[in-house]
């Protein structure tokens, strides 16, 4: 090596002045240009930093531990403190709605504002992949934007829905109805259904055959005003939707609705109460009671 | 002499150029140090996988489904691991912990989203939601570019030797119980029928998510065993006794 060293004598390069490496290959000689003094510095300065690096934040593996670095940091605390500086942001507002009730938010102008546009954020995030990106909705998500609540839209009740889920059977207070399977399982002919779902188009005030819907009215009386009220007005303690409107959840067609009475689907909402915690609900509530039908509790039992 | 010392250390590196023995033996060293550095500690640092309440190994039909998971390739656009930032905590939930893919063989990390994490997507969508979703993304979610998988529901789930799948895991570090063996065959049916008795199941596997899933009871399909696994996803760890101070590296 040394030899080999000194077997390249320092020969310049006539028209740059440049160093050549010494070797020659027909005559020709390739020069041995240094690197440039800011890219050295850069590429010392990258090893420095790299010491600096590891003497700060978490690094080198030891026996029962690694390194904690001197700044002691921690992906796990850091996460934390992010979370609460996002809180004191807003401290006031988020400890106002974590202490109230969700009517009270509504019924504060700063609150309520703050709450949705919270919930707004939420609802883009957890809610927009089966309500839609504009609570409209679709076949089997109800539409958020009515006034046609299934499990009451008073503030409280949409928290209570978002909280426990419907049909979510992991959740143990969650909303929980099912209609029978009046053609699965037998309890109406079929020639029953098909008169049964003519009177309830009738209900709703579409179209329908009216000797059919006379015959399906008695079944109706029988079998579905239980639950869904004699003229098909809905009942939200069990979560019955009202038949004498517009809106439907699974089509409003004499098909759709014979499908439905015939073997009935049950659509099913998570709970959301552990997974977002309970401010994060209250704020989605507000926001969905914000978009147009929410209702208050005095509306509720001025309506009844 | 500064001029000197800087001029040694700035062309010192033509010396392991001209020697290719003495480069592949430098370079070799480097690796090696950076590789037992990085990897070696992993496999004894006692405190690398946090001691949680709640993980157990999955059931027999979530690891049917895992597998259907990882043959159809959702790895390649979904990642199952939630960094510690305040952006993807707030998206997707609770960080993920090593514990939590400790009898993933393989984990299912992923390196790439191009659909979103799915670390804790379990329970976040009713099975009728996620069968409605695999057979046509675009009617729930209008901007996904995700391919159909519909025929997951049509497609018979075949698992031929459920206890012998347990079996191998049991020979990488899961822990199986032989119960846990012997039931193999009757969990992996039971769990996807909704008439069926789920103590037992539920017993040996906390927390599974058991009933018909794909909306026809009468079979069992990798729609199924698919659903069981995306719906436990993440819901295992109990993080109520979860303290991150003391589960720091």
């Amino acid at each position: 090596m040394a030899d080999n060293d000194k077997a390249h004598d320092k020969q310049v390069d006539e028209v740059t002045g440049t160093e050549t490496t010494g070797h020659s290959w027909d005559g020709i000689k390739e020069l041995d240009t240094p690197l440039p003094r800011w890219w050295l510095t850069i590429f010392y300065g990258t090893i420095v930093f790299a010491i600096v690096y590891t003497i700060l934040y978490p690094a080198w593996p030891l026996v029962n531990s690694a390194t904690g670095g001197v700044l002691g940091w921690n992906s796990r605390t850091a996460i934390q403190e992010a979370m609460a500086e996002r809180e004191a942001q807003n401290a006031d507002l988020i400890e106002g709605i974590k202490t109230s009730s969700v009517s009270k938010v509504v019924a504060d102008d700063s609150l309520r504002q703050y709450a949705i546009a919270a919930g707004r954020a939420a609802f883009k995030v957890n809610c927009v992949q089966c309500h839609g990106s504009g609570a409209e909705g679709g076949p089997g998500y109800p539409n958020l934007n009515d006034d046609d609540w299934l499990w009451g839209g008073t503030p409280e009740a949409i928290e209570t829905t978002l909280m426990h889920g419907i049909r979510y059977v992991q959740d143990d207070e969650t909303r929980i109805s099912e209609m029978p399977a009046f053609g699965r399982d037998g309890i109406l002919e079929r020639a029953q259904i098909q008169d049964v779902a003519w009177y309830v188009r009738k209900l709703s005030g579409q179209s329908a055959e009216a000797d059919a819907a006379a015959r399906g009215e008695a079944i109706y009386a029988d079998n579905c005003a239980a639950c869904h009220g004699e003229n098909g007005e809905g009942l939200q303690d069990l979560g019955a939707p009202a038949l004498n409107d517009a809106i439907w959840l699974y089509g409003g067609t004499h098909a759709d609705i014979v499908a439905q009475v015939t073997a009935p689907r049950h659509g099913v909402m998570p709970a959301w109460g552990d997974r977002l915690g309970e401010t994060t609900v209250k704020e989605l509530a507000v926001y969905v009671h914000s978009l147009g039908g929410g209702v208050s509790a005095d509306e509720m039992a001025a309506a009844q | 002499m500064a001029n000197e010392l800087t001029n040694k250390v700035l062309t010192g590196h033509k010396k392991i150029e001209r020697n290719v023995t003495l480069l592949l033996v430098l370079s070799f060293l480097v690796v090696t140090i950076g590789g037992i550095v990085e990897i070696a500690p992993l496999f004894y640092l006692q405190n690398t996988i946090e001691k949680v309440e709640g993980m157990r190994p999955y059931s027999p039909l979530e690891l049917a489904g895992r597998n259907i998971y990882i043959r159809e390739g959702c790895y390649v656009c979904h990642s199952q691991m939630i960094r510690p930032f305040r952006d993807e905590v707030e998206r997707y939930g609770h960080y993920s912990l090593a514990a939590e893919s400790m009898y993933d063989h393989s984990f299912q990390w992923g390196s790439k989203r191009t659909g979103p994490d799915l670390a804790r997507v379990g329970g976040r969508y009713s099975n009728e939601w996620h069968v409605q979703h695999l057979q046509n993304p675009q009617s729930v979610v209008p901007e996904s570019i995700m391919p159909s998988y519909g025929f997951l529901a049509d497609t018979e789930l075949v698992v031929e030797n459920p206890a012998g799948h347990l079996k191998a895991n049991v020979a990488v570090g899961v822990p199986y119980s032989e119960e846990m063996i012997t039931e193999a065959k009757a969990d992996l049916l039971t769990q996807a029928d909704p008439n069926a008795d789920t103590s037992g199941l539920l017993a040996r596997y906390p927390k599974a998510v058991t009933g018909d899933f794909d909306g026809n009871p009468q079979r069992l399909t990798e729609m199924d065993a698919l659903l069981a696994y995306l719906q436990m996803l993440g819901t295992l760890v109990d993080f109520s006794t979860f303290e991150p101070e003391t589960s720091i590296r």
